[in-house]
């Protein structure tokens, strides 16, 4: 591809002055110069292109961007730890007392307000599917595995910066600006989900 | 004395070099030449009659039968043969669907874990997963094919020397050594201790001659195609040809179809620099004379 | 700098004159390749090759760092990488098809500057250091693309890197340990492939310094031109810039239709389809070669069959490294007073000789090591030791040149014709 190296600067020439008279010589000359000069300039931004789109995710990358789970194993107040796009995906089965809790909280109260139905799939409002990722600098909360802190909040608890999560898994407490994100995902039968 | 010194050293370099041309031209003149059916009977790939629709610099891809020669290799080679760089997403490009995709992932078995046990097990394909090997291992595929181990096939057609060709001549280039002639001299009679040894198959595509696999493409209608074309071997041949052409170099036609743009860009850039470059010296360019 | 016509850096504005005060890199451009380098007016297009030499750098080093992105120096993954990048990496087929071929074209653009300064004499006094510098960045060059074609890990990667390191194996008593102790075990491994991939990142930024030197030791006689006659007069040169980087501009664009044509069209040609077959340390291909930009020198490593006294194997290795590093001695072998082969009769004749010898041996480099190859090349080996080492000094010393031009200016005008810039075209004296 073509490259600026041949035509240096855009400093007009001084390119002596025996042209042709009677041509309008010195508008020609002019124009191809600046003609020349700017095919040089079009090849060259061209050929970032590729060298910026190789830096964005490749085919295999993006293949790989949708997760399929299986949660019919989950329990009532049990979480697995799925993958997806290479994070830690939370899929949790909410108890009753659980789904209370998160319903009584008052909206006003939260810092990003959002009701648990608005979080959850219809008909499934016990299946809470979160990423993994605190929204604060990106650690993984605990909570998930069975036995670990769920905070003060009976959620999740980020032991990075102390970020305290419902049982919604919406920020509580602590430095995380927003809830933990729920990805794109649907149900395609009662026991499983795709994500992405 | 560095030119003295350097003669000397030309002298000595040159001398042994001549002094093993000398003994090289001695060996060459008195002994027989060796002649071999490898070299003399060895024929040159050549691709079908009418070629490939990708061929030449505006080629592009025939769908159906990449189609078909993924059928071929689906439903013969991959009985032996892998193909361990092609994932069963990349099947999209032969204008599969994403269900389609799935649909067809899952008719492989492809190495997986138990998720309750962690044992090794086999499950069905996805599209993110790739082709998988028919063998475990390389032991194991030695030892199912009498040490001669299948090669993988998704580099084959880059792999050889007109690879497309190769692949074509050799699935159709099985014959008999006993009646096998080239340019009119009959192998049989200027080699007549020539023999296929047992295990090995004579094609004079293959650089030796004799080659462990069975001819894979033997009869017509080994393969049924989805779009009605009659399964001679050649149409087979063919197809699976420009099927292993695909997976060798998926971005062929994204290749050449990116190079037209480029090549007319630079040749108008060119001839807008000669230009330029032709005011800028007009001035110190010796005027001819009238 | 070089003569005392060369046009000055003038600010044009505040800031430039700021830059100007505090660090001078804008002049220091303008001198190097600006309207401030004067330049003989009578350069050919065999001249570009320079110019274009250093472009092929700057395109190896800018794919090179892209693709070592994607790249994995692990003997396990080596080979999976390269295909990943092939296949699944936005533009990477374009991006390694570039760093293939351009490895390619920077030794076909090498070697014409390479002849061009055979032809012209180009490495005689005082243009020597310029010449020495010219022949370390070859071999550095080489060193690179060696280790670079074996980072794909392929059947031609594997045994070249084998037989390469293996020519060490002929140093008499040493030779083994060097060998082992340049792949780090018996035979190429992750060892070998991690010390070659680190090596192949590191040499072509050597290189680069090695090239500023080369332009820095040129910026002081200025540029050969080709009658040979040093620059006399302001009216036998022209401005760097724009004259020659228009024409440069020109080059650059010929030069990219014919690369861009392989790229897209032929990527594969220049390279071997054995490189496609992932290593196998337990098969050796039929018909090992080297890279084409390596046949002559691989012609002149197999000439040597015979032992005498040292074993052929040594006579060889011996051969192959002289046949480069004679050129060191060029400038004090070759002693005629006139630089170009225009005026030389017999040496432009014993030059082309050396051409065809040179096909013949890159011919006989890229055949099969057998009958009638390894005899030609045994006798073009021959010609090439004597062309350097004995024909070379024979000729500059009893050859009679043709008479010179008395400038570049008269040269070019060939005749009275005064047309230089309105200037009169009598050469000053």
């Amino acid at each position: 591809m073509a490259d600026a190296t041949g035509a240096a600067t855009a400093e007009p020439h001084k390119a002596g002055e025996t042209m042709d008279a009677g041509e309008g010589g010195v508008r020609r000359r002019d124009f191809i110069n600046i003609a020349a000069l700017s095919a040089a300039g079009v090849g060259g931004a061209a050929v970032l292109y590729p060298l910026i789109s190789q830096m964005a995710p490749s085919a295999d990358v993006l293949a790989e961007s949708t997760t399929e789970v299986d949660v019919s194993a989950i329990e009532p107040g049990q979480a697995i730890k799925a993958v997806f796009r290479k994070q830690p995906l939370f899929v949790r089965r909410l108890t009753p007392q659980e789904i209370n809790e998160a319903n009584a909280v008052p909206l006003g109260s939260l810092r990003d307000p959002q009701t648990l139905e608005e979080r959850t799939k219809p008909g499934h409002t016990d299946m809470l599917v979160t990423m993994g990722v605190c929204t604060h600098l990106g650690c993984v909360p605990l909570g998930a595995a069975e036995g670990e802190n769920r905070g003060e909040f009976g959620g999740y608890f980020c032991p990075c910066h102390g970020s305290q999560f419902d049982t919604a898994a919406r920020i509580r407490k602590g430095p995380a600006p927003t809830n933990l994100v729920v990805p794109d995902y649907e149900f395609t039968s009662d026991t499983t989900i795709v994500v992405g | 004395m560095i030119r003295i010194l350097a003669a000397l050293a030309g002298l000595v370099f040159a001398g042994v070099a001549l002094l093993a041309f000398v003994m090289g031209a001695y060996n060459f003149a008195t002994e027989d030449a060796v002649h071999s059916p490898e070299h003399e009977f060895h024929l040159e790939a050549h691709g079908p009659e009418g070629g490939f629709q990708f061929e030449g610099p505006l080629g592009t891809w025939d769908i159906a039968q990449l189609q078909r020669g993924y059928k071929v290799y689906k439903e013969v080679c991959s009985a032996c043969h892998s193909l361990r760089y092609v994932a069963f997403r990349d099947l999209a490009e032969l204008g599969y669907s994403e269900a389609q995709v799935k649909a067809e992932a899952a008719t492989w078995m492809v190495p997986g874990i138990d998720p309750n046990t962690g044992e090794a097990i086999m499950v069905p394909g996805i599209p993110t997963d790739y082709f998988p090997s028919p063998y475990p291992n390389k032991v194991a595929a030695a030892a199912a094919n009498n040490n001669a181990i299948p090669p993988d096939l998704s580099l084959m057609t880059k792999a050889r020397h007109h690879g497309t060709d190769y692949v074509y001549s050799l699935l159709t280039g099985y014959t008999d050594p006993a009646t096998f002639e080239k340019d009119g001299k009959r192998l049989l009679e200027e080699f007549p201790d020539f023999s296929t040894p047992p295990g090995l198959h004579f094609n004079p595509y293959f650089a030796n001659l004799n080659l462990a696999m069975t001819p894979p493409l033997g009869v017509e209608g080994q393969v049924t195609f989805d779009d009605g074309t009659t399964a001679t071997v050649p149409q087979m041949s063919k197809d699976v040809a420009a099927f292993l052409t695909w997976t060798a170099e998926p971005k062929l036609i994204e290749r050449k179809q990116t190079g037209w743009p480029v090549i007319l860009f630079l040749l108008f850039a060119t001839v807008l620099a000669y230009f330029a470059k032709r005011q800028i010296w007009a001035d110190v360019k010796p005027k001819k004379k009238d | 700098m070089s003569f005392p016509w060369a046009k000055e850096y003038t600010p044009a504005s505040g800031f430039t004159k700021w830059v100007d005060e505090k660090l001078p890199l804008p002049r220091f451009v303008y001198n190097a390749v600006g309207a401030g380098y004067p330049v003989p007016r009578n350069l050919n297009y065999m001249w570009n090759f320079g110019v274009l030499a250093g472009f092929c750098l700057m395109l190896q080093i800018v794919t090179g760092v892209v693709l070592a992105m994607h790249y994995a120096a692990n003997a396990q993954v080596a080979f999976g990488t390269v295909e990943h990048i092939m296949r699944d990496v936005n533009w990477g087929w374009m991006l390694r098809y570039m760093h293939a071929n351009g490895a390619s074209f920077f030794f076909l653009v090498l070697y014409l500057h390479i002849f061009r300064g055979l032809f012209y004499s180009s490495y005689k006094a005082p243009r020597e250091m310029i010449w020495l510098l010219g022949v370390v960045i070859f071999l550095l060059s080489m060193a690179t693309a060696f280790m670079g074609y074996v980072l794909p890990w392929g059947q031609m990667s594997f045994w070249g890197a084998k037989v390469i390191t293996g020519l060490f194996s002929a140093i008499p008593l040493v030779g083994e340990p060097i060998q082992v102790w340049l792949l780090g075990g018996f035979a190429p491994d992750n060892a070998a492939l991690n010390r070659f991939f680190s090596l192949h990142f590191l040499l072509p930024f050597v290189i680069l310094g090695t090239v500023i030197l080369h332009i820095w030791a040129l910026h002081i006689p200025g540029s050969s031109n080709p009658t040979g006659v040093e620059v006399k007069s302001q009216s036998d040169t022209v401005p760097f810039h724009p004259y020659y980087t228009a024409k440069d501009g020109f080059g650059l664009g010929v030069f990219l239709i014919i690369y861009c044509l392989f790229v897209f069209y032929l990527p594969n040609m220049l390279g071997h389809p054995d490189n496609y077959i992932e290593a196998n340390p337990l098969s050796t291909p039929a018909h090992i070669v080297p890279e084409w930009y390596f046949y002559p020198f691989y012609a002149i490593l197999r000439a040597f069959t015979f032992d005498f006294i040292l074993p052929a194997k040594l006579w060889g290795v011996l051969a192959m490294f002289s046949s480069i590093l004679l050129w060191f001695l060029l400038p004090w072998l070759d002693r005629s007073p006139v630089r170009s082969g225009h005026y030389r009769p017999l040496f432009r004749a014993f030059f082309f000789v050396l051409l065809a010898d040179m096909a013949v041996l890159f011919y006989c480099g890229g055949a099969p090591a057998e009958e009638p190859y390894v005899m030609i090349s045994q006798i073009a080996t021959a010609y090439y030791f004597l062309h350097f080492l004995v024909i070379l000094p024979i000729v500059s010393s009893i050859e009679k040149p043709k008479p010179l031009p008395f400038s570049i200016t008269e040269a070019v005008l060939k005749s009275d014709d005064k047309a230089v810039l309105g200037e009169n075209a009598s050469p000053a004296t």
